[in-house]
């Protein structure tokens, strides 16, 4: 499937219909998606909504900068109207009572979403292998998973249903499917994107953003879905000019770029084919005249430990709202407990319900000062590594996954070998900063990701970086 | 080492129910994961505050005033009720006990 750059400028300017765009995509998800999984529901108004883009233009209206893009969204995200599952027998049958903020952003820009894309139930999980629908599957191996959470988002811009989809990344789950399926995919930065009508799971975690195969088309979602929203206090409305480097984003060389490469994220016995692959990206960033600086982030090793306790306190109190009372699914008992309990315990799956009694016992009295107090001072100094680090370089380059796609089934029946493929971007949002995955090669016909992390608010050093990095390499042309 | 009383505490507390022949699988699972995350202790954070959220973040006041609801949205909130009586939320008794 075309860009979404190419696409927005073809319906604009009447080349094309949003109506035969948006075809194209559901014609490919009819054709495709029975055998990977990766939507769970296309949306009915998809084609009328097209139509009316079309009706616009043809009345010389100014429709958005994506004029007739097909997107598709993570099944966290509310659509009003349309089925939200969050992969969760729970929400088996809940639909949508209003629009999330992105959901409005992107169609007041002239977007079309097509469909709703299966995920790891309520977000964790690196497979998609929590999905209760099934999981979905790699298009470059369909053994394969396509990592997770927001796996269904990755598969269908890999497989061309469209050429953007959103996911939310509370610790990776945008980069490391991104990584696995040999697309682009960013988490910007903590407060860059409204998460109202987003399923919470980590809230001082949690960002939406955007899969696409050009960072420029990432960008270009970007400018349309950040900025303040008064439904979500957490946003930024005024970002600091200092952080952003003027003009930046219109620089496609980098000339003068600090690149730190972080040692810790380099160790022996990592996959050595995967830190070839990422170190021939950094020489790329080298013969182009940025300027390598090896740098230390010496917390780094104690980042998952302090994110799965973080995560699973945080996750355990947003999903206190499933109470089968309300809405959702619910199993009446004698009593209000045993509702709450057969609610919960029939309608989430085993991966929720492990994350929710560590969450609750890390929290617990007793043990909250040894776990949960313990690993916020530990993000503190994880925080500080990086503020560290970017007093001597402009981005850090690393590997956004120690591993490549698994076979389906490898990691399911051990949950910390599981928690282990996070190793690389868990990091980025406990420091809050914004960290992109962007296709740096193969290895036996397994995508390799090239993760870029930057300062809070600095998105535009990845936008030049991952430009620059993408006119000299054609990883992101390949497709499944 | 993690009691299979501790686990039917937590859940309890979670508001979950662990079938009683899945509690000695998840005290171990549970067991694993904190072998892991132990390691934290090795970090000397004496005197380094708590990190709970991106340090720019102050608080951010309204004032405290009613606005009307979308009615469209209103009468979804309502129809994703599992139980209703009109327009109105039921619920299951909340006291075991009651004397009339």
């Amino acid at each position: 499937m075309e860009t979404a750059i190419k696409i927005a400028d073809d319906v604009r300017s009447g080349r094309r219909t949003a109506e035969s765009v948006v075809r194209e995509s559901l014609d490919a998800i009819e054709s495709q998606n029975e055998k990977l999984n990766a939507l769970l529901g296309v949306f009915s108004s998809a084609i009328e909504d097209a139509k009316e883009i079309d009706r616009r233009i043809a009345a010389g209206e100014d429709v958005g900068v994506l004029a007739g893009v097909p997107i598709v969204m993570k099944d966290n995200m509310l659509v009003r109207g349309e089925r939200c599952s969050a992969g969760s027998r729970i929400l088996e049958n809940f639909d949508a009572p209003y629009d999330s903020t992105v959901t409005k952003r992107l169609r007041a820009a002239g977007a079309v979403l097509i469909g709703r894309a299966n995920m790891d139930e309520f977000a964790m999980g690196s497979s998609t292998e929590n999905s209760h629908y099934g999981p979905s599957r790699n298009p470059w191996d369909v053994a394969r998973v396509p990592g997770g959470s927001s796996g269904g988002s990755a598969v269908a811009v890999a497989a061309g249903f469209a050429p953007i989809a959103l996911g939310s990344d509370t610790g990776g789950s945008i980069r490391q499917p991104a990584s696995l399926c040999g697309i682009v995919g960013l988490k910007p930065t903590y407060g860059r994107v409204s998460r109202h009508g987003l399923m919470a799971l980590s809230s001082s975690l949690d960002q939406i953003g955007p899969f696409a195969r050009t960072v420029e088309d990432a960008e270009l979602v970007m400018s349309v879905m950040q900025g303040g929203d008064e439904m979500d206090a957490t946003t930024a409305e005024v970002v600091d000019p200092s952080f952003a480097p003027a003009g930046a984003s219109e620089d496609k060389g980098v000339k003068g770029l600090r690149v730190g490469v972080p040692k810790e994220y380099f160790v022996d016995g990592m996959d050595e084919n995967i830190k070839k692959s990422v170190l021939d990206a950094v020489a790329e960033f080298e013969r182009a005249g940025a300027e390598i600086v090896p740098i230390s982030l010496p917390t780094a090793e104690f980042a998952l430990a302090a994110y799965y306790v973080i995560q699973p306190c945080e996750a355990a109190s947003n999903l206190g709202r499933f109470d089968g009372i309300r809405f959702g699914y619910s199993s009446e008992g004698q009593t209000l407990l045993e509702t709450y309990e057969r609610s919960r315990g029939e309608g989430f799956g085993a991966e929720t319900q492990r994350r929710i009694i560590l969450g609750t016992f890390v929290s617990s009295a007793g043990y909250s000062d040894a776990f949960y107090k313990k690993a916020s001072k530990v993000r503190t100094l994880i925080k500080r590594d990086f503020d560290e680090a970017f007093k001597r370089c402009d981005v850090i380059a690393a590997p956004t996954s120690p591993s490549l796609a698994w076979p389906i089934g490898e990691k399911f029946a051990d949950p910390l070998s599981m928690y282990l493929s996070d190793i690389y971007t868990v990091s980025a949002n406990l420091a809050t900063i914004p960290a992109m995955s962007i296709p740096c090669g193969f290895v036996d016909g397994l995508p390799v990701g090239l993760q870029l992390m930057a300062r809070p608010f600095d998105e535009a050093s990845l936008y030049r970086a991952g430009k620059f990095y993408q006119s000299v390499t054609d990883h992101h042309l390949k497709t499944a | 080492m993690i009691s299979n009383e501790q686990i039917t505490h937590i859940a309890k507390l979670a508001r979950l129910r662990v079938e009683p022949e899945n509690v000695a699988k998840t005290a171990a699972e549970l067991e694993s994961i904190l072998g892991y995350v132990t390691k934290l202790q090795e970090l000397d954070t004496e005197g380094v505050p708590e990190l709970a959220h991106g340090d720019w973040l102050s608080n951010v006041f309204r004032e405290d005033v009613a606005v009307g609801s979308d009615q469209d949205e209103r009468s979804r909130v309502i129809e994703a009720f599992p139980h209703k009586e009109g327009d109105l939320l039921e619920v299951p008794a909340v006291f075991q006990d009651r004397t009339e």
